[in-house]
């Protein structure tokens, strides 16, 4: 049932993609009627989606942190420490 | 001691020690009936809270049994860890493995109810040592040599603390294991704080953690995931609350972790990564020491140990499965392993703090701290880490085993299934507790260290705050995600240094010192050797010609006298012999009285 129901979305890539992002605005729309006024910071209060944008650049920055840190040479061969 | 009082430990240390000698149909009900006992053995410790197994030892009172609201809690989690582990390991032929896996919970339970830092240390090293066992009954290539690095590491840690209390002992006469002052730290607490740390894998002391728990066998990994660093946060907890220097640490092992997890190409070393930075949450909790603070590290770490647990189950379910822990050589199973797809899922989206599972109502508790206690920087770190987390084991885990392109070949995905029952079983254990503790709290929360204080996670505020985040990281992920695809590479770490470090002795006692020893045994043939035998032949014949010569000589001399003087006095006349016997005695008479 399980492998099915993955089957079923992979063959409707598109849709659940689509869908995904309906989610995510929906999820944003109902951000903006939140009250907000037990917010622990200014920013919370006064930028509508704040966590949202706070997610999404603080998952940009991690990425791109770690693609930068691999490159600087921390990435290696696997056996490395064998020769 | 009162009558009342079974040590915990002390039923996981017997079992232990009968359980090679249980056999046959005995074997799978004696190895589910120890753990569950140790259980029972909790629960009822809970509800008799005091001090308890006190003993005097030479100068020193030593305190086993010490049940108080922090103990009751961490001991609780590691008692039903035992079982769950044990069910999960039930399969595992060889007992070994169970003896050195109970002998370690043993450790931890004897270290969570130790009262003195003697006792705390006896328990502390037990852990130590049985855990590499489960690391070193691995057959594959590597556990050997990274059983001996971990113990190395271990070891050095178990040193340090031991230095440090033995000089807090020396400096205050006191051994008991309680609070160390904020204020006014000394060396001493320095010392006891590392070598704790080192066991929290705190950095710059973390570098055993991924290393050892990929090498070690599948189901010890489920039991190292668990133990080691959840008791060393027990520890912290007692004993280093409010040092500002934890919540510093703590934030940067939470990020530390994450982006070596976002690196690593093995299943296992990810989720090691993951749990350095995880443990990193409860260390800045520690470190933040307010009520809530302690409530938040104690319930993360009571819903960590599950969720990661469950992690480390799946993942074990997959090395089992297919005999390969790299995700470059895996991908696309969820065709034959649906069943671990599940729990891999509600492990990961627990960890990503989902509501409604047990993630959320941890995590949050220890980020809300450092929100009341006005320490932003940290509130705003750790919350780009549960972005991170979500990233790691929430997106890219399940993407890189079950979803993504299949990278098995064609032998590995023959090979995939889901696992046998008892796996199953432990997995369903584990994961029913992921969604109990999330949905309903009073569950954990009336647990925790000061269950005085209300949390309250279900607002609107906050579940909009996650699922904003959670909602956009998932699409930072799908943006992104070619940056963080599998790649067969190894992360270089501060092991390096003791790796490299290690290499190079190998290199200097190959080369120049084995170089040195060569030559000296040459030179020796040649100079000392030689000369030696020249020296011994001139003795010998010195021996033989100047020293028996004089003594045969002197010999002959003697022989030859006595001859003479036998022909000359003794001529076979009786008459003639008394007359010079008594002559001779008569002078010796005479010169002695005159004389």
């Amino acid at each position: 049932m399980i492998i099915n129901l993955i089957n079923y979305l992979r063959d409707r890539w598109q849709t659940v993609t689509y869908c995904g992002y309906g989610l995510i605005a929906l999820i944003l729309v109902w951000s903006l009627t939140v009250d907000t006024s037990h917010a622990h910071t200014w920013a919370e209060m006064k930028i509508p989606g704040f966590w949202g944008l706070f997610g999404l650049g603080s998952c940009t920055v991690i990425i791109l942190i770690a693609k930068w840190f691999g490159g600087s040479g921390i990435q290696t061969r696997e056996d490395y420490y064998d020769k | 001691m009162t009558s009342s009082f079974f040590h915990p430990a002390l039923i996981m240390i017997i079992g232990a020690i009968l359980l090679p000698l249980v056999r046959g149909p005995f074997r799978k009900p004696f190895l589910f009936l120890i753990p569950a006992l140790t259980l029972l053995n909790v629960v009822y410790l809970s509800f008799n809270p005091g001090t308890y197994g006190v003993v005097q030892f030479m100068d020193w009172q030593l305190t086993f049994g010490r049940v108080d609201s922090l103990s009751m809690v961490f001991a609780f989690i590691m008692a039903l860890m035992a079982v769950i582990g044990t069910i999960y390991g039930m399969h595992v032929e060889d007992e070994w493995q169970h003896v050195a896996a109970w002998f370690y919970v043993a450790g931890s339970l004897g270290v969570i109810y130790s009262g003195d830092y003697l006792v705390l240390f006896l328990f502390w090293e037990m852990m130590a040592f049985a855990s590499t066992f489960l690391i070193w009954f691995n057959q594959e290539e590597g556990s050997t040599a990274a059983g001996f690095r971990y113990i190395l590491v271990h070891t050095f840690g178990g040193v340090v603390l031991l230095l440090g209390f033995v000089l807090r002992y020396q400096a205050t006469g006191d051994l008991s294991f309680s609070q160390m002052d904020v204020d006014n730290p000394q060396l001493y607490t320095w010392l006891i704080m590392i070598g704790l740390m080192l066991n929290a894998a705190v950095p710059p002391l973390h570098s055993w953690l991924p290393d050892a728990y990929s090498k070690a066998t599948i189901a010890g990994s489920v039991f190292m995931c668990a133990f080691t660093t959840k008791t060393a946060v027990y520890t912290l907890a007692r004993s280093c609350a409010g040092f500002d220097v934890l919540i510093v640490l703590g934030v940067i092992m939470t990020i530390y972790g994450i982006i070596y997890a976002l690196m690593e190409n093995d299943v296992r070393r990810l989720l090691g990564w993951e749990i350095v930075s995880q443990v990193g949450y409860m260390v800045a909790g520690v470190g933040i020491g307010t009520a809530l603070a302690i409530n938040g590290t104690a319930a993360h770490a009571f819903a960590h140990i599950l969720y990661k647990g469950l992690l480390f189950m799946a993942a074990g379910a997959v090395i089992h499965a297919t005999g390969k822990s790299k995700f470059t050589e895996l991908g696309g199973l969820y065709k034959k392993m649906p069943v671990t797809l599940i729990f891999l899922l509600i492990g990961s989206l627990s960890v990503s703090a989902f509501p409604f599972l047990s993630g959320f109502v941890s995590k949050s508790i220890i980020i809300s701290a450092a929100f009341e206690s006005h320490i932003l920087w940290a509130a705003f770190l750790l919350t780009v880490v549960s972005a991170g987390t979500f990233l790691v084991a929430g997106l890219r885990l399940p993407w890189l085993l079950f979803f993504g392109e299949s990278r098995c070949s064609e032998e590995t995905m023959e090979k995939a299934c889901d696992p046998p029952w008892n796996m199953q079983l432990a997995m369903t254990i584990a994961g029913f507790l992921c969604i109990l503790i999330g949905s309903y709290t009073p569950f954990l929360y009336n647990m925790l260290p000061n269950p005085e204080l209300v949390y309250h996670p279900y607002t609107s505020y906050h579940l909009s705050e996650t699922l904003q985040i959670l909602a956009l990281t998932g699409l930072g992920f799908f943006w992104l995600r070619k940056y963080i695809q599998a790649r067969d590479t190894i992360s270089l770490d501060l092991d390096w240094f003791y790796r490299k470090g290690g290499q190079g002795f190998l290199w200097l006692s190959k080369n120049p010192l084995q170089w040195f020893d060569t030559a000296w045994g040459k030179a020796y043939r040649v100079v000392g050797l030689s000369s030696l035998m020249t020296t011994s032949k001139f003795w010998s014949w010195f021996d033989w010609h100047a020293i028996d010569g004089i003594v045969d000589g002197i010999a002959r001399c003697v022989l030859a006298m006595g001859r003479r003087i036998s022909l000359v006095l003794q001529r076979g006349q009786i008459q003639q012999t008394i007359y010079y016997t008594l002559s001779f005695a008569a002078v010796l008479l005479i010169s002695y009285v005159w004389f």
